[in-house]
């Protein structure tokens, strides 16, 4: 059983829905990466989304496209990602992590060294934002032969044939993207995505997180009411930006703990 | 009878090509195939379509054999394929007309499109503003910049020009904003891209609509010369303008197909735009698998050419296609050169060329030199030059 498998399981015996925090590694510097980590967990989060800086990344708004360009200042790419990850394991054991980015880094590497080299830093999930399962070829399988969970996300606009298509594909959880558009777009409709979020589990056992759009206590609490993981992306990388490095530690934490509290209330 | 028959059904040429894109636009690029499937063989739609052609952009474009130039080189005879004279002064506008139409017959009221110098943006509004669509434009704010009076031109005809300030401010750039306001309006917008990238169906799609060079080329040069060229000769950057020419050529033996990428200060100093001719790796970008200018951690590179509308760091999938099976070969001209040939032909044949289509140019220069006077080199002129004059200017140090 995966970490990610494992971790949801514990959560559901407790009632709980998981916090799952994003941040662009490497900003708003590399060498921040590894402790913002550990702050996150300390405040709650489940799990962590680690962003993989890309010089184009389409799917993303203006706030974590800047997380990606301040990272990319300090040159962080993939495998200085994946050092982090090597980093943060040799005092965390337990918290999963899923790596979020785009295909061609992935790519560069080739999708068996990269498969080979996210074991060896021990992540638990992969999200490749522009890589439909109809694309990625034996990626899928390369993941989950080494145990990685590849992770994938459902829109809005996803028709049910669909759904059925990519739940094959997914494991550890399915990610419903709760808008159409990019992320940190806009407030979320939280009675669309109770009625989607309903759907889709008729049509898989897999976990549902649902992220893109929650910004505050009170949309986290509205979501975790109805999912297995809340993603908070934008609104975090909304904090690094406005910190700096006398506060930034603690103004994640506060506002891990709004959202830990507001999560577990649901 | 037509042999090649590229892409595959889900828009794969090779291992180039398909559709890279995030979950949220899936549905909008299958209706998309849906609907163009539907009308690509309707008689009505190419009816329609071939009018405008006709009446609004004013084609057929002529050929033209510049002779004066071809004495000058000495050597092959130089065609030139007459792009420049279409409706805004270049190929774009065949096939913004193709996808607006099909923008309408989808009950789509609002087109975007991303645009570097200018010219996609341009044909796309002014065919938005003859069907009475809502048109927005994405330009990076550099070009915004450099090219003011195609931003002007835009906003007469009644778009809204986005300057977009993210990445290296370009062309790439412009992509991704339009490709994130396509995911967020998607219920309403249709995106006309400009090039033969993308996602499937739009390399495909593109390249369909602008085949009216190439099959336009072929009847005028049995017409005019008695027979095909030796030698096919365009300008690459995402490579619309070259896969209209190639592609009713593909299947005719003998018929070279060059495509002539921009090499900027030079291949060996890494500041160009020709992924092909410098090996690049391929890659993942905007949606297709192709190749691509990045580093060794993946993240795309910034481009160099003093054409901003070859200023891209990939290139169309169906010319990776072409360059791997070997039917189609890729050189690169440098700026130095291009300028060259830009005043070249401004002397001899009293034609001002862009100076995307003066790389094609200088090149054909250097290959009719190389044949004998019996034979042809024909250059699909994509477009005019009048867009450059201020570019031109600074770089000869002249204020306007």
């Amino acid at each position: 059983m995966s970490r990610i498998q494992s971790t949801f399981n514990t959560l559901k015996q407790q009632g709980k829905t998981a916090l799952i925090p994003y941040i662009t590694a490497g900003d708003p510097h590399p060498q921040h990466t590894v402790k913002l980590m550990h702050t996150l967990v300390a405040h709650g989060a489940d799990m962590i989304e680690l962003g993989v800086p890309f010089s184009d990344p389409m799917a993303d708004g203006p706030v974590i496209q800047r997380a990606s360009e301040r990272a990319l200042l300090h040159k962080v790419g993939l495998t200085a990602v994946l050092n982090m990850v090597k980093a943060f394991r040799q005092t965390d054991q337990k918290t999963p992590i899923i790596l979020m980015g785009y295909a061609n880094p992935i790519e560069a590497i080739g999708p068996v060294v990269f498969a080979d080299r996210a074991k060896a830093a021990d992540v638990d999930g992969v999200i490749t934002v522009d890589y439909p399962p109809e694309e990625c070829g034996n990626f899928v399988q390369e993941l989950r032969t080494r145990n990685i969970d590849p992770v994938f996300l459902l829109s809005p606009t996803t028709e049910p044939s669909r759904v059925d298509l990519i739940v094959k594909q997914a494991s550890g959880f399915v990610y419903y993207v709760s808008l159409k558009g990019v992320t940190g777009a806009a407030n979320l409709n939280i009675t669309e995505v109770v009625d989607r979020v309903k759907s889709i589990r008729t049509q898989t056992n897999l976990p549902v997180g649902v992220g893109f759009g929650i910004r505050d206590a009170a949309t986290a609490k509205a979501t975790a009411a109805i999912a297995d993981a809340v993603v908070v992306g934008s609104r975090m990388v909304q904090a690094i930006e406005a910190s700096n490095d006398e506060n930034l530690f603690d103004n994640v934490a506060v506002l891990m703990d709004e959202l830990k509290a507001a999560v577990d209330a649901r | 009878m037509q042999l090649y028959d590229m892409p595959d059904a889900r828009g794969h040429f090779g291992q180039f090509g398909g559709t890279f894109v995030a979950e949220t636009l899936v549905e909008a690029l299958e209706e998309l195939r849906v609907m163009y499937e539907k009308y690509r063989h309707d008689p009505e739609f190419l009816a329609e379509f071939a009018y405008d052609l006709k009446h609004f952009v004013g084609r057929p474009s002529p050929i033209y054999h510049a002779k004066r130039l071809s004495d000058k080189v000495g050597g092959a005879q130089i065609y030139l394929k007459r792009e420049d004279l279409n409706h805004t002064g270049a190929h774009k506008i065949n096939n913004t007309i193709g996808q607006a139409l099909l923008a309408k017959r989808m009950g789509k009221p609002r087109v975007i499109a991303e645009t570097g110098a200018g010219q996609h943006g341009v044909a796309t509004a002014t065919i938005a503003a003859r069907l009475g669509l809502e048109c927005v434009v994405y330009m990076g704010s550099e070009d915004v910049k450099r090219q003011a009076p195609n931003v002007f031109r835009m906003k007469l005809l009644g778009a809204t020009v986005v300057p977009v300030e993210s990445g290296s401010k370009t062309l790439k750039d412009a992509l991704n904003e339009a490709m994130r306001d396509w995911v967020t309006n998607v219920h309403n917008t249709f995106y006309i891209i400009g090039t033969v990238a993308g996602p499937h169906p739009y390399p495909m799609m593109v390249r369909d609509f602008q085949a009216v060079i190439g099959v336009e080329a072929k009847a005028q040069m049995q017409e005019m010369v008695g027979r095909q060229p030796d030698a096919v000769v365009a300008c690459v950057g995402g490579g619309s303008n070259a896969m209209g020419i190639f592609y009713p050529y593909i299947d005719v033996p003998n018929v070279r197909l060059i495509g002539v990428e921009a090499a900027g200060h030079g291949i060996e100093t890494g500041m160009h735009a020709a992924p092909l001719t410098a090996n690049s790796p391929v890659g993942v970008l905007h949606g297709n698998r192709t190749y691509l200018m990045q580093d060794a951690d993946g993240q795309i590179i910034e481009t160099h050419s003093v054409s901003a509308g070859l200023d891209y760091p990939g290139v169309g999938p169906e010319h990776a296609w072409l360059k791997d099976i070997k039917r189609a070969e890729y050189v690169a001209i440098t700026d130095d050169e291009a300028m060259a040939a830009f005043h070249n032909l401004c002397r001899t044949e009293g034609i001002i060329p862009a100076l995307e289509s003066s790389h094609a140019l200088a090149y054909a220069e250097k290959l009719a030199k190389t044949m004998s006077q019996d034979q042809v080199v024909l250059v699909n002129l994509s477009g005019r030059g009048d867009k450059d004059i201020n570019t031109v200017a600074k770089l000869a140090n002249i204020t306007l």
